[in-house]
């Protein structure tokens, strides 16, 4: 790894102005950022330290719960009030990376980083959710914009994320039997305002997104019937060594209806490996 | 160069780094810590966990830069010299949880952090606890037998 400067700023506004400067950025919980430099890419400059200085307070305001963006997965994942009102998110958090990924990876950092098989990601789009900066507030759909990247400009820090509690929701991913990251997840859910949202993650090289044609055939009635004509179109999809665009684009569909007839049930989230329950959680927390 | 101070094992440490040093070369190569292993280097197989102010982290992608202040545990601060091994060590041996050993002290500091959040932990709790850290040797059977019994001889410590 090149070596760079590191700079621990005392407060936000200084940390925006060093990141804002060429060949510098923000350094969250580096679970992504630190593992990528070491292949090179990205290969910054100047890494701007912004541990401690995001807010990472887990709290429920109204109908929403707010993450401080500086909230490791472990917080999340555990925090009372999430796994209360909205239990999907904990349990989707806590199956990112492994339990010491957990302990550093910061929900700011999994979304500024917008790796293509992000869990949280699929969880921002399908929830709505809303992404707070330093410089303003941003529906998550506008948010994501491709393959690791998303509309935060120079210098710009990701303070926290609202998410609208649902009580029908699913999310299900099918891990890479080796590597063990998700080769597809889709994040089912039906809003408040009774409008279904179907996210779909790792499937495309671009990054997590809505699943629109699944959306409209849900639109009236949320149940999994509704899909089975629903095809996924392979223009896009990724392939690598363990899965072409037709396999992938058929998991998406058959994980989609699975994740609707979950959500129809209750709240639940579900890691397949090897295409057998390799846990369907709340056991573990 | 920039310096990092922080307490290892207990022990107050100061060493100047570079901006890229990561936490793992920070204890093996400046402060001699070599029970402290890497494997992968790409936070995937779990041999260079340490604790980092009581939990588990990956000292292969966490900068020595970050650990300013903080208070590190590494394998060898578990029992002292000569010093009975620490209940979760006797039971790896106990249960002959390795082979090689290059993954052992990463699980060792894994199982504790299990331990700290399953007071008993199932089987299937700590094989999906067990994640992240890889061992090519042993088929993990005798490594979740020993992380068990020894999170269950911990449990009854702290409860007598």
């Amino acid at each position: 790894m090149r070596d760079f400067e590191y700079h621990r700023p005392g407060s936000l506004d200084e940390a925006g102005r060093l990141a804002a400067e060429d060949g510098a950025m923000l350094l969250a919980g580096g679970q992504t950022l630190l593992r990528d430099m070491k292949q090179g890419h990205p290969s910054p400059a100047r890494l701007v330290d912004i541990t401690g200085l995001v807010p990472r307070e887990i709290e429920l305001r109204g109908d929403t719960i707010s993450i401080g963006a500086g909230a490791t997965h472990a917080e999340v994942a555990g925090a009372e009030v999430v796994r209360r009102h909205l239990p999907v998110l904990a349990d989707l958090v806590g199956h990112i990376g492994d339990p010491a990924v957990r302990n550093r990876g910061t929900l700011g950092g999994a979304i500024a980083a917008n790796e293509p098989a992000g869990d949280y990601p699929a969880a921002c789009l399908a929830l709505d959710a809303t992404v707070r900066t330093t410089g303003r507030t941003i529906a998550a759909t506008e948010f994501f914009r491709g393959d690791r990247r998303t509309v935060l400009e120079a210098g710009e820090i990701v303070t926290a994320a609202m998410f609208p509690i649902v009580t029908r929701a699913a999310y299900i991913k099918f891990l890479n039997p080796a590597a063990r990251y998700a080769m597809v997840g889709v994040f089912a859910a039906l809003g408040a305002d009774g409008s279904p949202r179907v996210a779909v993650t790792a499937a495309r090289a671009d990054g997590a997104f809505r699943w629109q044609e699944a959306e409209a055939a849900l639109t009236g009635e949320f149940d999994a019937g509704r899909l089975r004509d629903v095809r996924l179109p392979l223009d896009g999809l990724s392939e690598d060594l363990f899965a072409d665009g037709p396999y992938r684009a058929h998991l998406a569909e058959v994980l989609a209806g699975r994740a609707v007839s979950l959500a129809a049930a209750a709240p639940a989230v579900v890691v397949l490996s090897h295409g057998s329950p390799a846990s369907t959680d709340r056991q573990h927390h | 160069m920039p310096e990092v101070s922080l307490t290892v094992n207990g022990r107050a440490a100061r060493s100047g780094v570079e901006g890229r040093t990561m936490l793992s070369e920070l204890l093996r190569e400046r402060l001699g810590l070599t029970g402290t292993h890497v494997g992968c280097e790409t936070t995937q197989c779990g041999a260079c966990v340490v604790h980092v102010n009581g939990v588990a982290v990956k000292s292969c992608t966490m900068l020595a830069l970050q650990c300013e202040g903080a208070s590190v545990t590494t394998i060898e601060g578990l029992a002292g010299r000569g010093a009975p091994l620490h209940p979760m060590q006797a039971a790896f041996r106990e249960h002959h949880a390795l082979q090689c050993g290059y993954c052992t002290s990463g699980m060792v500091m894994m199982a504790l952090d299990i331990a700290r959040r399953f007071p008993e932990p199932d089987e299937a709790t700590i094989r999906e606890q067990l994640k992240g850290n890889i061992c090519r040797c042993t088929g993990y059977h005798n490594i979740v037998k020993a992380i068990a019994a020894g999170a269950r001889t911990m449990t009854a410590a702290d409860r007598s």
